[in-house]
């Protein structure tokens, strides 16, 4: 079809070649040069017809009424720059913002893994449901069995932690992953520097090899081309830097945190300063696999089911029957993005409804527009113009408009990027990788051009059924409008206010969420509260671990507290794990332990899992936590005395329904640690539930043990008073320093701003949600006081010959109201149905509201409607102003 | 002048144009103007061909692919573009020959039948 194209000036050339040619053979027989060519013209005749004839068969003609549609068109637009402004605004902002929230959509549901071949990747997670334990981790030997199945290409279980760094310009403290040597090869990703390591190195402990982030190579080693070879020291221990990652490498991980990786070292797991394994103990937390070539997911899991019954026969004593172990491969991507999934479409789906709005709002102007160029239309079309032509460059006005919108809506979002990235919650999973790609821009110029034939085609439909005589026939007072075209924009304009409706009430089930999450009682009182985190350094040989037992690092614990007491404006402090940072802790941060209930030990093979925190007993008091029954801790629960507990009512609840549960006796066997407790643990008080790990969830078991009696490595001093957030660091740090100069004392934040950071997503969600919603709102309101002007400046006439005729001002006002709110209530009833649709959708972003909240119903209809009658109200009062005598006149 | 009063010569049918064409080009590549003075003398002069009706056909006939064009220079050294049978070409040529064939014979059977 597109054969390469002749040109115009290529077939003139053949036909003076031709006449050329047929006059020198005229010539030849004797004719005269005037003669002979005026003889070669009349035997070719009409030249100009042939030309014209190859001009009209090109396709040449399909391009060049294009070009003219597009001149016309921008000729068009340049002549009224207000409604081109308007319309071209109203697309920019719609197309602006939905491509902002595509490019979030993009980085994170589209491309959630930037491997080869992700749909392969799953992570493995272990459940006891017979014991109501759910991704308790896996066991060494469970990982050899799930390697050598041949289910999988390779398994890899990864552990993160921080660790200090030093052997760089300056000390720092960094994140740190331990995996095992097959992890890269894993994901199938080369470093950029170096080598990777060996994917059959086997190794059983730290094979004291790590590979180095790009961010940390540039930041701590001035991007040193021989970095390879160099030693560094990660906590106690010294490695040999093999690699560099590449720019851009992040772990697959669901938050920052948890993919900013800096230090990547191997271990086999098998060897100090992990236990030697043992098919029970699950010291793996989290594992991540490449399923083999040619196996789907659903295919691997059958097979891993096969192999987990065999491995239950096989090692009974391992897998008790009740425990009911299973193994479930979660596709990677579920794991990244799962749970963000459902904000993020309600996002999008709340954006591309502003979008479609803005549509409708440009379609009405379209039309008014329409209405007055009626007469051009008519003249064209009298001229012989076909109504294709015409539908086509209406639709080309409405195609080149959209674009303008688009580019401009992509110059906004470029101005708003940096912006835009700033107020997206750090929970966001890969924000890192949000940008505005090739993908991004193919986006925004369809998004736009589906925007234009949205808007232009009801218009574009209309000009082709003008009617040509009446409309010739009307004098210069333009045209009014059909009837069809006024139900036109009567249905545009209740589909406007359905769509805003559904906006708002999905804002308002948010606020409300939102609201009553902010007036919740947490329990715990974080006012003029900061934690600060320290870390007591692991090394690999436990010979030389200074707080090796719990005995050892008391002393520490206490000095800590005496010292920190001292600092100016501090009132209270206390010691604790980082399970005991409110709202502030990682999944990673938990120490799950299989709980032992004294008489019902026989039950050991069911032990629930549990998350126990360890505390100095100033805790409760510092943050204000009600004692219920018995006592809380003390001092006198040291390291030599009989170790003690105190629960939360809900674990009371759970696990002493029907008795007391003060003097009842535990153990808690550490599921994935090196030591295990074999001495009971006397509860000895009861504390009030306090939501210290979600502000949503009320009641989840708590049990804190005295940090004395157990030492835990990672800590989190907590200061209350009047503290400088600025200073009060700093004091710590020196004085936690003049104790041993080698510990980090880093993360100081105020308890207040957890409690609000641990509702960002939330409040992201709501604030663009409730944005939009609110954009919705304007947009309606602006659409309906455009049509209701429209309806009254058509009318002016007939409301004039009323007013003539004895009508109250009063009457026609209502007159005009009632239209407007006709429309509204119309498209508020559209709109309720459509939201409770909706509604129901979101229900799982929903906290302590239904999704048919009545209140938010009806609240958001009133004030639709109220906006409605107020948008209506300006071109009524300019209707009962309307001078009888001039609108009379006026024909 | 040699050549006959215009209006004593016949007008082409519809269609037989293109067919006139392929066959003139059966003797090798042609420009134009060639393919004109072809027709006009293989027919002794009998058809009447409007040079410029020429160019028309010889553009559907080229983005049917049954030709094919490429400038060269004619007998006496002027530029020309001059047009040549294509293997597709040849088979239509073949085709619409037998088929023209036949119509004339129909026609000439039935013109007999009502003369006799």
């Amino acid at each position: 079809m597109f054969r390469r194209k002749r040109k115009a000036s290529d077939f003139g050339a053949e036909i003076e070649a031709h006449i050329q040619l047929e006059t020198e053979r005229l010539q030849e027989r004797g004719l005269s040069y005037e003669h002979a060519r005026t003889a070669a013209r009349r035997v070719f005749g009409n030249v100009t017809n042939v030309q014209e004839h190859f001009y009209e068969s090109s396709r040449r003609l399909w391009w060049d009424n294009f070009w003219q549609d597009i001149r016309y068109a921008a000729r068009m637009l340049r002549k009224s720059p207000g409604f081109t402004a308007i319309a071209v605004l109203t697309i920019a902002l719609g197309i602006g913002a939905t491509t902002a929230i595509f490019s979030v959509v993009d980085a994170t549901l589209l491309h959630p893994l930037p491997y080869p071949h992700p749909e392969q990747l799953v992570t493995i997670e272990d459940d006891l449901p017979g014991v109501g334990a759910r991704d308790v981790g896996i066991s060494v030997p469970e990982w050899h069995d799930f390697q050598r199945s041949g289910i999988f290409q390779y398994v890899s279980p990864v552990g993160g932690g921080d660790v200090n760094l030093t052997g760089s310009s300056e000390p720092a403290r960094i994140r740190l992953l331990t995996i095992p040597p097959n992890y890269f090869a894993l994901l199938g990703v080369k470093p950029q520097l170096g080598r990777s390591f060996d994917p059959e190195d086997q190794t059983p402990g730290f094979n004291l090899e790590v590979l180095i982030s790009d961010g940390l190579w540039k930041r701590s080693f001035g991007s040193d081309p021989r970095i390879l070879g160099k030693s560094v020291r990660l906590d106690n221990d010294l490695y040999n830097v093999v690699g560099v990652m590449p720019p851009g490498f992040h772990d697959p991980g669901a938050t920052v945190e948890e993919s900013n990786i800096d230090v990547w070292a191997a271990a086999g797991f098998a060897g100090p300063p992990a236990p030697p394994p043992q098919r029970n103990l699950r010291i793996l937390p989290q594992a991540i696999a490449r399923i083999a070539p040619g196996l789907t997911i659903e295919l691997a899991q059958s097979r891993l089911d096969a192999l987990v019954a065999s491995l239950q026969k096989e090692y009974p004593n391992d897998y008790p029957l009740q425990s009911a172990w299973t193994v479930r491969l979660v596709p990677l991507t579920e794991t990244v993005v799962g749970n963000v999934r459902q904000s993020l479409i309600l996002l999008l789906g709340a954006v591309g409804l502003v979008l479609l709005i803005g549509c409708v709002n440009v379609a009405n102007l379209l039309l008014a527009r329409a209405s007055a160029r009626g007469r051009e239309m008519a003249v064209r079309q009298a001229l012989g113009a076909a109504r294709t032509r015409l539908i086509r460059q209406l639709l080309t006005e409405s195609a080149l408009l959209s674009l303008l919108g688009g580019i401009a809506g992509l110059a906004i979002l470029f101005c708003a990027k940096g912006f835009l990235l700033q107020i997206m919650p750090d929970s966001l999973p890969r924000l890192n990788e949000v940008s505005i790609n090739w993908s991004v821009l193919l986006f925004a110029l369809a998004a736009s051009l589906v925007a234009g034939m949205i808007f232009g085609l009801a218009p574009a439909l209309h000009a082709g059924r003008v009617d040509l005589i009446p409309t010739l026939k009307q004098e210069a007072r333009g045209s009014t409008g059909s009837g069809e075209q006024a139900r036109t924009r009567r249905v545009l304009m209740v589909t406007e206010f359905a769509l805003s409706l559904v906006l708002m009430i999905a804002a308002g089930l948010l606020l409300r969420s939102f609201w009553d999450l902010l007036n919740v009682r947490p329990g715990f009182n974080p006012q003029n509260v900061m934690a600060v985190r320290t870390w007591l350094p692991v090394p690999n040989d436990p010979d030389t671990d200074i707080y090796k037992t719990s005995a050892q690092e008391a002393p520490f614990i206490r000095e800590i507290l005496r010292r920190g007491r001292t600092l100016p404006g501090v009132q209270e402090v206390a010691v604790g794990d980082m399970a005991a940072v409110p709202l502030g802790h990682g999944r990673n941060d938990l120490n799950p332990y299989a709980l032992i209930l004294e008489g019902r030990e026989n039950q050991s093979d069911q032990a629930p899992l549990v998350n126990a925190t360890m505390v100095t007993p100033s805790y409760f008091r510092l943050l204000g936590m009600t004692l219920q029954r018995g006592r809380l801790l003390s001092e006198l629960d040291n390291e030599n005395a009989a170790a003690v507990a105190v629960i939360n009512g809900s674990f009371a609840r759970t696990y002493w329904p029907n008795e007391g549960a003060v003097g009842k006796r535990l153990r808690l066997s550490n599921a994935r640690g090196t030591t295990m407790n074999r001495s009971w643990t006397t509860v000895v008080g009861v504390i009030g539930d306090a939501r210290t790990e979600s502000l949503a969830e009320s009641s989840i078991p708590q049990i804190y043990l005295s940090l004395y009696q157990h030492g835990p490595k990672d800590l989190a001093i907590f200061l209350r008073g009047g503290l400088d957030s600025a200073a009060t660091p700093v004091e710590l740090r020196e004085q936690v320093q003049l104790i041993n100069p080698e510990l980090p004392v880093f993360g100081a934040q105020m308890l207040n701003d957890m409690v609000t950071a641990s509702l960002s997503e939330r409040r992201f969600s709501l604030e663009m949600v409730g944005l939009f919603a609110l954009t919705a709102l304007l947009l309606a309101g602006l659409g309906i006081y455009g049509v209701i002007s429209y309806i009254v400046s058509e009318r002016t006439h007939e409301i004039g010959v009323r007013l003539a005729l004895g009508a109250q001002s009063r009457n026609i006002l209502r007159m005009v109201l009632r239209q407007g709110l006709g429309l509204a209530i119309a498209g508020a009833a559209v709109g309720l149905v459509c939201a409770l649709v909706v509604s129901h959708l979101m229900a799982g972003l929903l906290y302590g509201v239904r999704p048919t909240d009545p209140l938010t119903f009806a609240g958001v209809a009133v004030l639709l409607i109220g906006v409605a009658l107020l948008a209506c109200y300006i071109p009524a009062r300019r209707a009962i102003r309307v001078d009888p005598l001039v609108a009379l006149r006026h024909d | 002048m040699s050549t006959r009063e215009t209006k004593d010569r016949l007008e082409l049918l519809q269609g037989t144009l293109d067919l006139l064409i392929l066959r003139t080009l059966i003797f090798g590549s042609q420009h134009g103007q060639g393919i004109a003075r072809a027709i006009q003398q293989t027919s002794d002069e009998e058809l009447l061909v409007e040079h410029g009706a020429l160019y028309p056909a010889l553009q559907r006939l080229e983005e049917r692919g049954w030709i094919s064009a490429k400038w060269g220079l004619s007998a006496n050294n002027r530029k020309a573009r001059f047009y040549s049978l294509t293997s597709a070409g040849r088979k239509q040529l073949v085709q619409e020959t037998t088929k023209w064939n036949r119509l004339t014979a129909a026609i000439g059977r039935i013109l007999e039948a009502e003369e006799g």
